[in-house]
């Protein structure tokens, strides 16, 4: 974890201070004291209580608040409910919840369980990636080892309380972390979002009530009801309370897992937690939310991070995805690169976000080619609107939004492409021109030796000249020459 | 794409096995299918029909399954399976000129295996190593901090293992 003033840790309190695999640790830090205390009151309303006063939201992006999302699934009746853990963590470049289910799996169960007791389920199911394999382990280690204690199973630390909790695997696909989805996926079908409502909390799993919560907004839950809801809600910003996870990645120096009170600024968390950016080069855009998400910008750097701050500034939380960008990454290419994320993951059930989606990224492509023009940026920004106005599920409702937010942050670059087919950035390869300055070629002919496509052309000992036409921008002449007379404009 | 086959007895009786398992319940339809990629490698139509007809579902439905999630593989993978991280922060530290590389060096594109069955490529999102990036598998072993020029001797070295067992 990197630096560690301005931290505070609640969602990761156990993470690399206990165990995984030994109850005995967990137990040693009050782990399933929460639970016992749940319990041993045995007024689930009063608990449900205690969560909603302590502001808690939603870690896996919503924001909704948990305290009322379990109000909701304990007033609707039914012969069974369910909990379900949603462990999908499909934001790329985000591994949060990855590191709570390995460091610290009991804190989830716990808080199920916890959960279960509170809206009457007594079933609880846990849907992970099968791309996490040691977390998969480890969480069947600890299912086993609290139900040989009696903290988990039947008649739990015999107050005649029932919850058992068993895994479902994801199979990668992007789309189940949205919760209809994942119902379906556990169900055994192909993952495709249906229409809310009827909600989860109506009609989820088997077409019972169900109760779905992120990981990390779990992992708070059995701190919160030792501390109490006062201590909880005394961290953060009015409006957005405790702390979030975040997987700080990019071009910063210290890169990794943090934990920081929301209404941290951008700036105190990159340049005090993160150590600044590399190289020292200038600060351009931090993206947040991932693929739903969108850019903050140097105006936005003293900006108190919580939910409904990013949002007005264009961006969301997410689950945790916190890219830092500088001066050489091409903003249009950054859109790019989350528009072709969302093409190969859109289920493709409704035509917005099957099709929309797809143009969107092929004018993306055809404005990184250099072939743009004014009006493709006039249907970008369209197409955008009409996809997320549109769409089914959050998936197609959010994609356009890196576009929209990258529009509206950096025009100027998009304007670059387009009218002066330049990248500014320097990073679309179509876009760069390799120059040889006439003032520094000695002819020494390094660079037509080293081009593979024979595009350098000039006599031994005279300045050399580079072919637009035949070039291919592979940056193997600039490499080789030793006199610098090669740049890219 | 598709590899035809013949699955031999010994197969089908270790899938009815697996889907018996479950109790050869429809909505374990995912963890079936796991259990026997885990075991085969990867799902061949075969496999597939032999699911359809223990869960008593029809094919089509088994193959509207696993053609949904990425996870699951209808051809199988290499003996070196190469997977490039395309994650947010791989992607942002250069990955798409590691992938331009090993597909190269490689010969492949994503999601094919050469002739030879000695490799595989694939791309990931976010393996959970961001501060390494960019970042590259082959099989469990994670290459971190990858140049473009790095990848030929990373290559070379599974290349040279092509006799050895
Ligand atoms: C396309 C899409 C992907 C999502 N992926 C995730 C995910 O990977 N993990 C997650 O916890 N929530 C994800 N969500 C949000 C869930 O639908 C749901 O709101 C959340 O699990 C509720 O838990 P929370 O209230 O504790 O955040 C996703 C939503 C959408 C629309
Ligand atoms: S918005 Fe996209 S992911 Fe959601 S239902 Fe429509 S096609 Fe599927
Ligand atoms: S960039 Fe590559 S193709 Fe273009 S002139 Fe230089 S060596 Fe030749
Ligand atoms: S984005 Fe590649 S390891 Fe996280």
């Amino acid at each position: 974890m990197a630096n560690n003033k301005k931290q505070i840790r609640i969602a990761l309190r156990n993470c690399g201070f206990i165990n995984p695999e030994n109850i005995g640790d967990y137990i040693a830090r009050s782990g399933y004291a929460a639970l016992a205390s749940v319990l041993g009151a045995n007024n689930p309303q009063n608990s449900i209580d205690v969560i909603k006063k302590s502001g808690l939201r939603g870690r896996g992006g919503g924001g909704f608040p948990t305290g009322l999302k379990w109000e909701i699934a304990s007033k609707n009746h039914a012969d069974q409910k369910y909990v379900v853990c949603n462990a999908d963590e499909g934001d790329p470049g985000a591994f949060m919840d990855r590191s709570i289910l390995e460091g610290d799996p009991h804190s989830v169960l716990e808080a199920m369980a916890i959960n279960g007791f509170c809206i009457g389920a007594t079933k609880g199911l846990i849907y992970i990636r099968a791309e996490y394999p040691l977390a998969i382990e480890r969480l069947l280690i600890a299912i086993n080892q609290a139900e040989e204690i009696s903290v988990l199973g039947n008649n739990i630390m015999n107050t005649g309380f029932d919850f058992n909790i068993e895994l479902r695997y994801g199979a990668g696909a992007f789309v189940c972390g949205e919760e209809t989805a994942l119902i379906h996926s556990m169900e055994g079908g192909r993952g495709e979002p249906t229409f809310k409502p009827p909600f989860p909390a109506q009609e989820g799993y088997l077409k019972k009530p169900t109760n779905v919560n992120n990981v990390e907004t779990f992992a708070n839950i059995p701190a919160i009801i030792l501390k109490g809801w006062e201590w909880f809600s005394s961290i953060g910003t009015e409006k957005s309370k405790g702390t979030k996870v975040f997987a700080l990645a990019g071009k910063v120096n210290n890169v990794g897992l943090i934990e920081v009170p929301m209404g941290i600024t951008l700036r105190e968390v990159i340049y005090e937690i993160g150590n600044g950016i590399v190289n020292d080069k200038n600060f351009k855009a931090v993206q947040t939310g991932g693929p739903s998400g969108g850019c903050l910008t140097e105006k936005f750097l003293d900006t108190p991070i919580d939910y409904d701050n990013l949002i007005a500034a264009g961006s969301m939380m997410g689950s945790g995805g916190m890219i830092v960008m500088d001066e050489d990454d091409c903003m249009v290419s950054v859109a790019k690169f989350y528009l072709d994320f969302t093409v190969e993951e859109s289920c493709g059930k409704c035509a917005p976000c099957r099709i929309g989606n797809k143009r969107l990224f092929e004018l993306l492509e055809k404005i990184t080619e250099g072939k743009g023009t004014m009006e493709d940026l006039d249907h970008l920004k369209n197409l955008s609107k009409v996809t997320k106005d549109t769409a089914l599920c959050g998936l197609g409702q959010t994609s356009p939004n890196p576009v929209l937010s990258t529009i509206d942050n950096f025009w100027n670059e998009y304007l670059a492409h387009v009218v002066d087919k330049k990248c500014p950035a320097g990073q679309c390869k179509a876009l760069k021109c390799y120059i040889i300055d006439t003032e520094q070629c000695i002819g020494c002919t390094v660079c037509a030796r080293a081009c593979p496509v024979g595009a350098i052309k000039g006599e031994k000992k005279t300045p050399h000249e580079i072919s637009q036409e035949i070039c291919i921008k592979c940056g193997a002449c600039m490499e080789k020459c030793k006199f610098n007379a090669i740049s890219i404009k | 794409m598709s590899v035809k086959i013949q699955i031999s007895q010994k197969t089908r009786t270790k899938i009815e096995e697996i889907c018996k398992s479950f109790n050869n319940e429809p909505g374990e339809l995912i963890n079936v299918l796991h259990k026997t990629q885990d075991y085969l490698g990867y799902l061949p139509a075969e496999a597939q029909e032999v699911i359809g007809q223990e869960l008593k579902i029809p094919t089509a439905k088994v193959y509207g399954v696993v053609s949904f999630y990425s996870f699951f593989t209808m051809i199988p993978k290499g003996r070196f399976p190469v997977s490039i991280c395309m994650g947010t922060a791989c992607y942002v530290r250069g990955a798409e000129r590691i992938l331009d590389e090993l597909k190269h060096q490689l010969e492949l594109n994503v999601g094919e295996t050469s002739a030879d069955g000695l490799f595989s490529l694939a791309s990931l999102r976010c393996v959970g190593a961001c501060g390494l990036a960019p970042v590259v598998l082959v099989g469990d072993k994670v290459y971190g901090r990858l140049a473009p020029d790095d990848v030929k001797n990373m290559v070379d070295e599974y290349k040279d293992m092509r006799g050895a067992v």
